[in-house]
Parts: structure tokens; C-alpha cells; sequence
């Protein structure tokens, strides 16, 4: 047990973000460290492995420059950790926690280990409170619930940015006092986005923290924000009794910077080259999401990620689906008939919707509502392979009827443009549709 | 070589490097200054490798590390019922009493309450020599007779039994004749199953209160099941519908590493509902085993020997117990990562070669049995699969089909439709049906095996002229193969599907019968009024 920061300048090997550091005393797995470098820089870095008294370290940001002769290393005794007040609110970070909006750094009141601690399943409190985003696909037919992690599934070119921001915008909890305050994670965007993004976040009523990372920015830093990003939405809610909404985009860019640095260690690789601990390394992420049973406040997850080629097979789509509790998909055909939200409601899902809808919640009728617009589309869908090979004139009546019942759906339901609706709104609209359709809701 | 201690030499992730010899292989091993629980995995000439069960994070070389001498146990006594414990067997309850709501690190709590007092029936007399698994005597846990076995004590001749009441396990049941105390509670390594006199053929089905599965692909007391699906297809909610609704004495359900959110619902929902057999609430007949994904995945891998293991100690006071995982896969790659920390020659997917024996292993603890007492006892598994992108080709799903009797497929294609549970009726089978069928037969109605037959032969035709409507449109098809498109829609809409929210969750075998016959009724008489002559439409419309 040391006490104190010990300096050494033993380094053996520099391999891209490794340093292999000789020597050394007693270090801990997972302890800061500083490196400082020839030119006078100060990087951070973390004790990956240690073996006997040669320990291997990470360094977060870049390692250009570094030499063995002259670059020092100090332990710091203590894992990283991140600080916390309420005074972060309204404030933007980049991916190494410096303020990016050009004032000084708050004075904290605490600090917090950056991985935060598991939620003890007893704990947990049950997510059943609704939130009302506005967009009649998410609330009538795939409810969000306060708690919940729901991730947005888009794929290039497909306006996520926009979805996301009208969330930001028109979120609000059924029960209006309260106020959500968004956290948001920037990870690996264009300067594009990240301005769309910042003139969302400043024309929001409600409060915001921010970390930034920009597609020329250090990799690590992708691994590293959004655990800042959960570090402080933990504190805001359960220390604080906040409902905080974190929003992470792209997490595509999250998994690549960990198949990039899971290389770099030279691991074993998995799947499609992602390294085969990607499941838990989400679910630390994801999982950091929910409500304590006692406590007031409540983290609410919302990350995007791009499907790579379209493919909901794949490894970061298809690991992030099996920790969320649902998925919204975002649909290529629909954005080209021109519907905004394009939110394709057949695979998308909502798993704890059944407990934050009905009466009391919403309304009473919203199940009933839900699953015959639900039924009655997917049915109008199937029928369009059939229509594709018969034509139309080959279709029975009732067929026809319901092609027609799943155009009108997209057109009018789905397609809701910028327009805000309250979940009420959105009931009426699909029993108006129904009724249009003299489709019974029994 | 209890007591022992040495240091830690190096730390690479969840695995540790000490400079102790003389420990065993899977010996228990307290690492650290924060007394991290952990087991050997690996001996070496200089040095040995423990895999952690605990977050790592903060562990320095040179902190101390002890040997306990015994290999990884669970604690077997009254209490177990209605407890919820982590993948070591910790209660969780008591551990959210003690650090609040986030698990903070290493800390060893008992899963039994050792001050909870319980009235106990002795059962053995001064004079008996009890073997291993004989009962000594029974508390009442709940509403089952918990029955107190001799342990590793075996073979002393009694001296002394207490009678009677308030008892806690802190003290002893009384006393054999070299003065060895009779323990109210025993330690047993969960990677050794429990012994039993005799293994029987399971014969008997299993009602889960599921139509698909106990009409389709009946599950057997102390047969396996499997449940593969993608993300999505409900595995999780037919997990725990069977566990809600099964007709066992005892469920034993392990969360292994899947969502924190679920696990909270599951508990509430158990708090609040009964079992429909026996009209209890829920909770009083179930343990549960939860290591959420964010959990240490050590642990995770451990977890399901724990839960196992506590199962086969209720099966050996002859009760029916039934054992549900969810999910199979994140075991399996818990397993996975240990096997690359321990840099093992990888097999197929980065799985380590041992995975098929160990899972088969694994699912060969099930079983119908006399007990060492003599009663009879099963344990049945249900296991759910998560397969990478919905691929059943995967490792993990194969491995299983090797050994599971029931192979319940989910589909993606059904699930996106909303036809729950997703269970796909042309690639999932039983190899307990015969037995199944013979069983309903006799006790439910004598038809079952006739229906059972006539029900997949409607839906196997149906999916033939599926494919001729989708050329020459429904319109183009004869009548009668119209009516039969149309029974068949019914016995997938109303037989197939249960809405796990409604009143129809559970449906007895009698019930599920009834339903069948009434649309297989409907058919009959359908035929007969179109062989009359009368319209398609008319027909249908007049149902």
C-alpha cells in the first residue's frame, strides 16, 4: 500500500496508445496515471495489466512525441475519477472533461469513481412513469418510460439528428412540475451535427450538460464520455432527485474507438473484429439506466447508433438490442417517400410500455388502440409482397382495403412532420383512422 | 491447506497472479485488502491464477491473498425460499440493508439468516444412524415442509435431537455420539452435483399453462428445453410466464447477466401474483438468482451453478423443481472472456473447446431421481439462448441442441408480426411428445394425440397453399382450401398466441384442448355445409 504519487522513468516499450513502464511499486489495475511528456505535455492514462513489477498502461489521448529516454510517468495511487456539482448544468465539455464553452471549471463537490458501481436488481425501481416525446409512433406505439433505455436505430443518410432533436425539444414527463434535464454525449461528430445539435441543446428551455467529442478527436475519448456523461446524469438523479435524459450519438463511433483500442492491446477479436466483451462493455453503459426504488430521480437513456450497411444483424445493432429494452427504427423507405419521423413501428419495440400505458398512465383505452393499429398495419404491409406479385386487381377487397388503411397510416399517423402531438392527440388520430377505415377496435 | 496466504504478483482484467502454492484447483481464495472473492483456475509450478468474481478495479500487487481451503459452496438450509442472491449466492436485500442501492465491492454475507427462528419436527431418534441425505427432520418454510438432510456428517449414530421450537441455524439440532453437533444448514460446491440413488427417464409432461408448448412441444418433468430467439422475440416473457404458471413445486430463475429493469418488474410482479396451482403468491415458491449484465461477469458464469445447485437441493426433499435461465448465452460468453484472460486456445467463435462438454455437463444435472431418502424428485430446466444476429448456427444454440430434449425456435419474422409467443411450429420439437401425448390422453381427454396430429397437418397444408396464394392470389384458390387458410388462422391467432398481459397467460391443458376442439368443430361442420353446397361466405359468416 502506497500513500502517495511515485515518478518513474523506466519505460521499455511505446507501442501506439501502450506504455510498458519497468519497475514499478506496487500499482493498483486501474489506477490514474499522468504522463508527462518530452515536450511538456501532460497526458492522462490508466494500469491496464501489470505483471510483477512491469505494468502496462493506456494513455488516453495522442501518443505522438513520446520517447523512452525522457518521458515520465507518475502514479497518482487513486482510480479516475470524475467531479461532480450542480453547478455542471448548462455547461459543455469536451472528451477529456474540459470546459469547451470558455468558462473555468466548476468547483467540485464531489468525486465519483468514472465506472460508476452496479445497481443492486433489489434496488431497482420498476420504470412505469410515461414520457410524452411528442411523436405518435414512439407514444402510442412504443412507449417510453421513465428508467428506460431506448435506443434510436438509424442508418446513414437517415435524418437522426432531427428525430432526436424534436425529442430533445418535446419531451416531457406526464407529470408536468417536473423538469428533465438532458445530459448529453457527443461522440465522434462532424462539425455538421455537432452544430445542429448545439443550437437544439441552446434554444431548449430545460437544462443541459454536454461532452463533445469530434470526429478529429482522440479515440479514447469516446470510451471516456459518455462514462462522464453516466457519472454525472447518477449524481444529477439520485443525489440530486433530477429526471435526466441522456442522450448518446453515435454509439457506432463507441464501438469502432473499442475495436480500435481492443487492437491495439492485441486481443483476441470477435464478431466483425469487435472485441468479445463488447456485450458487457455496453451493458456498462446501458445498464446505468433506471430509477431506485425510495429515491426521486431517474436516468432515461436515448443512444443512437448508425446500423452499418443497413444491417440490424450486425454486431453493434444486434449486442445493443439484447441490453435495451426495446429499439426504434428508423426506415430508408419511408425518409424516401418523404415521412418524417420515418419510424418504421414493425420492428421497432418498447418493452416496458405495457406497464406505463392505460388508464391512470395514459389513457385507458391506449392498449386496445395501440394493438389494433399495430395488427392492422402489419397486415396492410404483408399484403404489399402479395400486391407485388398478383397486382391489385388479383387482391380480395378486404385486401385492398387494407393495403390502402397501411398507406394512410404512414402518410397521416407516422407521418407527423415537426408537428408536436400530446398522446391523446395521438390516440384520437389512430381511432379517426381507424374509424375512416370502418376497421372495428374491439 | 486452510489458512494459507500469499501475495498478489500481477492482475491482467478479472484475473490475478499469486506466488501461493499448495492451493487446489477451484479452491475459494479471499484476494486483497477488500477480501475479493475469487477461485483458482490455473496451477503452475511458481505461481497460480484466480479468476475474480468482484470488480478489480483498485487491486494492487503485492496485497495479500488467502486460501479458505474449500472450493466455491452455496449454503443449503431453510430460508432459500422467496430469496433473490447474486451469482456467490449473496442475499441481495440484505446487501442493498447494508451499502444502499449500488454494490460497492467485496463483502460476505450469508445467504441464510442465521438469527431467524423456525419450529422444527424431528424425524430421527437417539439411536439412528443416518447416511448421507437422510432426513433428520423438517421446519415448515412457508408452505412446503422444508426437510432438513444429514450432510457430511454421515454415518454417526445420533445422541441427542432437539424438539420443537424456535431454532435458529446458529444453533445445533442436537448431537451425535462422538459429540459432532447436527447443523441445521450445509455447504455444497456448486461444480459437483448432488448425489441420488437413481436417475428415471423423464416420462411425465411438464404443463406450463403455455397451449404452444404443452399442445405443440410438451416439456417433460425433468427434461431440458431450450428457448433461441434474436432480440426481441420474447424469450424473457415466455421464461417467465412458465415461471409464473408451471405446474412444479419449486422454480428456481437465474438472471444471468441480462437487464436490471426486467429483474425489478419480475420481482414485483412475483410479489404480487399467485401461483395458480397451489394459489400462494408467487414468491413463496421461487429463488432467484440475478447477475445483471453490468454485474462482474465472473460471477455471471458462476451463477448458474449456484442456482443449480440450490435447485437439486429442493429436488432431494422430493419436489418437483423446475430451473429457468435467461440467458444461456451470456454464460457463455462470461465463460469466453475467462478462457481469453487465461489466453486458451480459442475454439469456434473465440468459445473455448470445452464449452460443448461443459454445457452438456451442465444440462445432465436434470433429471427425475430417487433421492438419497428415497422420494422422488425432478429437475426440469428451461434455458433461453441468445443467438448473435437471430443465427441459430452459432456455437452456443448447437452445443445445446446436442443434449436439450425441447428445442422451442423463436422467430423473428412472427415476433415482428406480434404473434406472441414466437414460437415457430415447423422448426421447434419435442422429444418428449410421445410420452406427452400418452400421459394427456389418459388424464385430460382421450382425443389429444388425434387433434395434436390433425392440427399440424392443417398447419403444414396451410403453409403449402400459402404459396400457391401468393401466385394466384386468394381469390384464385378453391373453397375448401380457402376454409382451410382460414382454420388455420385461427389456430395460429387464438390457439398458438397468448397475450402474456390478459387473463389468458395461463391455460390449463383442458382448456387448451376445449379451444382446439371448438375450431376444429367449426371445421367439420364447415365442410359438410360446403359439401351441402352452401357458400364460402355464408359459412364463415355464419361461425
Amino acid at each position: 500500500m502506497r500513500l502517495s504519487e511515485h515518478t518513474y522513468r523506466t519505460l521499455s516499450t511505446v507501442a501506439g496508445p501502450l506504455l510498458f513502464v519497468e519497475n514499478v511499486f506496487s500499482a493498483r489495475i486501474g489506477e490514474a496515471v499522468i504522463v508527462n511528456t518530452p515536450d511538456g505535455r501532460e497526458l492522462e492514462a490508466e494500469v491496464l495489466e501489470i505483471d510483477g513489477n512491469t505494468v502496462m498502461v493506456e494513455v488516453y489521448g495522442s501518443t505522438q512525441g513520446l520517447d523512452i529516454e525522457r518521458t515520465s510517468v507518475v502514479f497518482t495511487d487513486a482510480i479516475k475519477k470524475v467531479p461532480l456539482s450542480s453547478d455542471i448544468i448548462g455547461r459543455i465539455f469536451n472528451g477529456s472533461f474540459v470546459p469547451k464553452d470558455g468558462i473555468p471549471m466548476f468547483i467540485p463537490e464531489k468525486w465519483k469513481p468514472i465506472t460508476g458501481a452496479p445497481m443492486n436488481p433489489s434496488a431497482r425501481a420498476r420504470p412505469e412513469d410515461f414520457i410524452e416525446t411528442g411523436f405518435s409512433t414512439i407514444d402510442g406505439l412504443n412507449t417510453l418510460v421513465r428508467g428506460q433505455k431506448l435506443p434510436v436505430f438509424s442508418a446513414s443518410g437517415l435524418p437522426s439528428k432531427e428525430v432526436v432533436g424534436s425529442i430533445l425539444k418535446n419531451a416531457r414527463l406526464a407529470d408536468s412540475a417536473k423538469r428533465f434535464i438532458v445530459v448529453f454525449a457527443a461522440l465522434g461528430l462532424t462539425f455538421h451535427e455537432y452544430s445542429h445539435y448545439l443550437k437544439v441543446l441552446e434554444e431548449m428551455k430545460t437544462g443541459f450538460v454536454a461532452f463533445v467529442n469530434m470526429a478529429d478527436e482522440p479515440v479514447m475519448e469516446r470510451i471516456l464520455a459518455p462514462r462522464f456523461a453516466l457519472t454525472v446524469a447518477e449524481y444529477l438523479a439520485f443525489e440530486k432527485g433530477m429526471d435526466i435524459l441522456v442522450i448518446i450519438t453515435d454509439m457506432t463511433n463507441y464501438c469502432d474507438a473499442l475495436r480500435e483500442i481492443s487492437t491495439a492491446r492485441e486481443e483476441l477479436p470477435g464478431r466483425r473484429g469487435y472485441p468479445g466483451y463488447m456485450y458487457s462493455d455496453l451493458a456498462s453503459l446501458y445498464e446505468r439506466a433506471g430509477r431506485v426504488y425510495g429515491l426521486e430521480g431517474s436516468v432515461t437513456m436515448l443512444p443512437v447508433l448508425t446500423m452499418p450497411e443497413d444491417d440490424i444483424t450486425h454486431p453493434i445493432p444486434d449486442l445493443t438490442g439484447y441490453i435495451t429494452e426495446g429499439q426504434i427504427v428508423l426506415s430508408r423507405e419511408l425518409n424516401q417517400k418523404g415521412i418524417f419521423p420515418p419510424i418504421d413501428v414493425l420492428p421497432s419495440l418498447s418493452r416496458l410500455m405495457q406497464k406505463g400505458i392505460g388508464e391512470g398512465r395514459t389513457r385507458a383505452d391506449h392498449r386496445k388502440v395501440s394493438n389494433h393499429l399495430y395488427k392492422y398495419y402489419a397486415k396492410g404491409r404483408d399484403l404489399r409482397r402479395l400486391e407485388a406479385i398478383v397486382g391489385r386487381d388479383g387482391m380480395t377487397k378486404a385486401d385492398i382495403l387494407m393495403l390502402d388503411f397501411a398507406d394512410a397510416f404512414e402518410k397521416d399517423f407516422v407521418g407527423q412532420g415537426m408537428a408536436r402531438r400530446t398522446v391523446f392527440e395521438t390516440l384520437d388520430a389512430g381511432l379517426d383512422l381507424m374509424k375512416k377505415f370502418s376497421l372495428e377496435v374491439k | 491447506m486452510s489458512g494459507m496466504s500469499g501475495k498478489i504478483q500481477g492482475i491482467s482484467g478479472p484475473t490475478v497472479m499469486v506466488d501461493l502454492k499448495g492451493l487446489k484447483l477451484y479452491e475459494r481464495v479471499y484476494v486483497g485488502n477488500a477480501m475479493l472473492t475469487g477461485e483458482v483456475v490455473r496451477i503452475e509450478q511458481d505461481r497460480t491464477v484466480i479468476q475474480i468474481y468482484e470488480d478489480t478495479r483498485g487491486l494492487a500487487v503485492g496485497e495479500p491473498v488467502k486460501g479458505v481451503g474449500m472450493p466455491l459452496t452455496v449454503r443449503l438450509g431453510p430460508g432459500l425460499l422467496g430469496g433473490m442472491f447474486d451469482g456467490l449466492q449473496r442475499p441481495l436485500e440484505r446487501l442493498k440493508a447494508d451499502m444502499g442501492p449500488f454494490i460497492t465491492g467485496g463483502k460476505e454475507i450469508y445467504a441464510l439468516d442465521y438469527m431467524r427462528r423456525w419450529e422444527f419436527t424431528p424425524l430421527m431418534k437417539k439411536g439412528d444412524t443416518p447416511s448421507f441425505g437422510t432426513i433428520i427432520g423438517s421446519v415448515d418454510e412457508g408452505a412446503f415442509k422444508h426437510y432438513i438432510m444429514c450432510g457430511a456428517e454421515a454415518g454417526r449414530t445420533v445422541a441427542r435431537v432437539v424438539n420443537g421450537s424456535d431454532i435458529s441455524l446458529n444453533e445445533p439440532l442436537g448431537e451425535f455420539e462422538d459429540g459432532q453437533e447436527i447443523p441445521g444448514c450445509h455447504e455444497w460446491p456448486v461444480r459437483l452435483a448432488r448425489p441420488y440413488r437413481r436417475k428415471f427417464a423423464p416420462a411425465e409432461p411438464l404443463v406450463t399453462g403455455q397451449r404452444s408448448i404443452d399442445f405443440l412441444f410438451p416439456l417433460a418433468r425433468g427434461g431440458t428445453a431450450i428457448i433461441p430467439g434474436g432480440f426481441g422475440t420474447g424469450k424473457t416473457i415466455l421464461e417467465q410466464s412458465v415461471a409464473k404458471f408451471a405446474d412444479v413445486d419449486i422454480v428456481v430463475y437465474v438472471g444471468c447477466g441480462e437487464r436490471g429493469n426486467e429483474m425489478a418488474d419480475m420481482i414485483a410482479e412475483f410479489g404480487e401474483l399467485q401461483d395458480p396451482w397451489s394459489k400462494r403468491p408467487l414468491r413463496e415458491r421461487t429463488v432467484l438468482v440475478v447477475n445483471t449484465s453490468n454485474m462482474p461477469v465472473a460471477a455471471r458464469e458462476a451463477s448458474i451453478y449456484t442456482a443449480v445447485t440450490m435447485a437439486e437441493y429442493y429436488r432431494d426433499m422430493g419436489y418437483h423443481v423446475l430451473f429457468l435461465a435467461d440467458s444461456l448465452s451470456r454464460w457463455a460468453e462470461a465463460l469466453r472472456e475467462i478462457s481469453a484472460s487465461l489466453e486458451e486456445m480459442p475454439g469456434e467463435e473465440g468459445y473455448p473447446t470445452y464449452l460443448a462438454s461443459r454445457l452438456s455437463g451442465f444440462m445432465e444435472r436434470a433429471g427425475v431421481v430417487e433421492t438419497m431418502n428415497g422420494k422422488i424428485g425432478s429437475l426440469s430446466m428451461l434455458l433461453s439462448v441468445s443467438p448473435p444476429g437471430g443465427d441459430f448456427t452459432e456455437p452456443v444454440t448447437q452445443a445445446c441442441l446436442r443434449t436439450t430434449g425441447v428445442f422451442l425456435m423463436l422467430d423473428t419474422s412472427l415476433a415482428h408480426g406480434r404473434h406472441f409467443p414466437a414460437i415457430n411450429w415447423f422448426q421447434s420439437y419435442s422429444l418428449y411428445g410421445k410420452d406427452a401425448a400418452e400421459h394427456y390422453h389418459q388424464k385430460v381427454d382421450p382425443d389429444w394425440a388425434k387433434l395434436l396430429q390433425r392440427c399440424r397437418q392443417i398447419l403444414q397444408e396451410e403453409e403449402t397453399l400459402r404459396e400457391v396464394a401468393e401466385i394466384v392470389g386468394a381469390e384464385g384458390l378453391q373453397d375448401t382450401d380457402r376454409l382451410l387458410m382460414h382454420v388455420a388462422e385461427r389456430l395460429r391467432n387464438e390457439v398458438l398466441q397468448q397475450n402474456a398481459y390478459s387473463e389468458d397467460a395461463f391455460s390449463p391443458p383442458d382448456k387448451t384442448i376445449g379451444m382446439v376442439k371448438l375450431i376444429l368443430g367449426f371445421y367439420d361442420r364447415a365442410i359438410e355445409l360446403l359439401k351441402q353446397g352452401t357458400n364460402l361466405d355464408e359459412v364463415l359468416k355464419g361461425r
